[in-house]
């Protein structure tokens, strides 16, 4: 007997949020490899003699036993694969980057149990990166929501008009037309965005990272600001975990 | 029934069983909760100083004057004072913060008390804060949000142990937790 009714399944998952529920359980959202998004019940994990609390605290990638429930699954063996969270315990500014990535992840997955393979791939990669502190956490970031977007279906147009389709890349850019767009195209309040932003944007798209990683400050922070329009435009509401982004350089010098 | 359903982790099934046994019970002890639950909401309030839970301006700890005013203890709700309170070891101040930051639920540094921290840090009488934030993502987040904010101010910086809990076994222990331990070793 395994004290579970449910029919036992088992996945490798990253732990996106946990939600306080009664005296000491957490529902816990996944996103599993091949179960797409999941929010399961975990039994007594804020209790300190919790045997797998600390593995299902938020970024990490773990190996999960579930059984199925009612409407919630029960969340019954955990072992972690990579903790990432524990890289972010004494660093606030890739904590919050993280926590843009998760939110992302379970904002891009709105039905659940819906196998999103190449979403779960690209979280586990953003959150791995962060965690080695390969590159500056709101490249990282970036990066991720650029692609996560094409992964949805709303990649903004960067080499050619959105519009028309011309080769570019051009000198303005609109949110609402779906990226950068040509002098004929280009539709009233369009910005325009320094060269050396759009060609920062092509290298997250891309992954040239020393491309990205050279890029200046200035052109960081005006990417980060069309990324974020552009990801919120297609999203029905904001992202809330946005706004509270501390965007670094590297180590601790700011955008 | 409905009223009762509103109270958090009651469900209608809860809310159906304490009715009828608030239908059941003895006219005075039904009103002697109706009282106790009025008095609560009518005299209960938080202390000006510290936010902590107070029948008066300020709370018990804050109006105690065996109390040293040079350790400041941070803790996220009230209940963590109650706690902390419990094991009889700190003797300092108290201030609550009202939760922890969390991105993910929108929870930034300003949805916080800790304008009011800083203000009560500014006269340099404290000489220790010891940030007791929950040891989870979201209160390990805060702690260390707020060293970097207080430790300028020149400040001894502590954050409570963390480690394996007492009857417990070492290989149930999770990476995190075991980590800690090894980290936080004392010599013997």
């Amino acid at each position: 007997m395994n004290g579970f009714r449910g029919k036992l399944y088992r996945d490798d998952a990253l732990v996106l949020r946990g939600q306080r529920l009664g005296e000491s359980d957490r529902i816990v959202t996944l996103l599993a490899r091949r179960h797409g998004r999941i929010r399961a019940v975990a039994r007594g994990v804020r209790r300190v003699t919790s045997r797998f609390g600390g593995r299902l605290e938020p970024f990490g990638h773990v190996d999960v036993q579930l059984a199925e429930g009612r409407t919630l699954d029960i969340v019954s063996q955990v072992e972690g694969i990579d903790l990432y969270g524990r890289h972010f315990l004494d660093d606030y500014a890739r904590y919050t980057v993280a926590s843009a990535i998760a939110e992302t992840a379970e904002r891009l997955t709105p039905i659940e149990r819906e196998s999103a393979p190449r979403l779960f791939q690209l979280s586990l990669g953003a959150l791995r990166s962060l965690s080695a502190d390969e590159h500056a956490g709101g490249l990282i970031l970036d990066a991720y929501l650029l692609r996560a977007m094409t992964v949805a279906g709303w990649a903004p147009a960067l080499r050619a008009c959105a519009v028309c389709g011309t080769n570019g890349p051009h000198p303005a850019f609109s949110v609402p037309a779906g990226g950068g767009v040509c002098v004929d195209c280009r539709p009233s309040g369009a910005s325009r965005p320094a060269p050396s932003t759009i060609a920062l944007m092509i290298a997250l798209a891309e992954g040239d990272w020393r491309t990205a990683d050279g890029s200046p400050a200035p052109a960081r922070r005006e990417a980060s600001g069309l990324v974020a329009a552009h990801l919120q435009w297609h999203l029905e509401r904001g992202l809330r975990s946005l706004p509270l982004v501390e965007r670094t350089v590297g180590r601790g010098e700011s955008v | 029934m409905d009223e009762l359903g509103r109270l958090p982790g009651i469900g209608p099934k809860s809310a159906q069983r304490i009715a009828f046994h608030v239908l059941a019970a003895d006219p005075i002890d039904v009103k002697r909760l109706a009282v106790a639950l009025q008095r609560v909401k009518e005299s209960v309030r938080f202390c000006e100083v510290c936010f902590n839970v107070a029948e008066a301006d300020r709370c018990k700890v804050c109006r105690d004057p065996r109390r040293t005013d040079e350790v400041l203890c941070v803790v996220e709700e009230p209940k963590d004072v109650v706690a902390i309170e419990r094991t009889g070891e700190f003797r300092g101040r108290y201030h609550v913060l009202g939760g922890a930051i969390n991105p993910l639920e929108g929870i930034g540094p300003d949805h916080l008390r800790i304008r009011d921290l800083l203000v009560r840090l500014a006269d340099g009488v404290i000489k220790e804060l010891i940030l007791a934030t929950d040891p989870n993502t979201e209160g390990e987040a805060t702690a260390t949000y707020l060293a970097l904010l207080v430790k300028p101010m020149g400040l001894t910086v502590t954050r409570l142990a963390s480690g394996l809990p007492v009857g417990g076994d070492l290989e149930y222990a999770d990476e995190i937790t075991l980590g800690r331990a090894f980290e936080g070793r004392r010599e013997m």
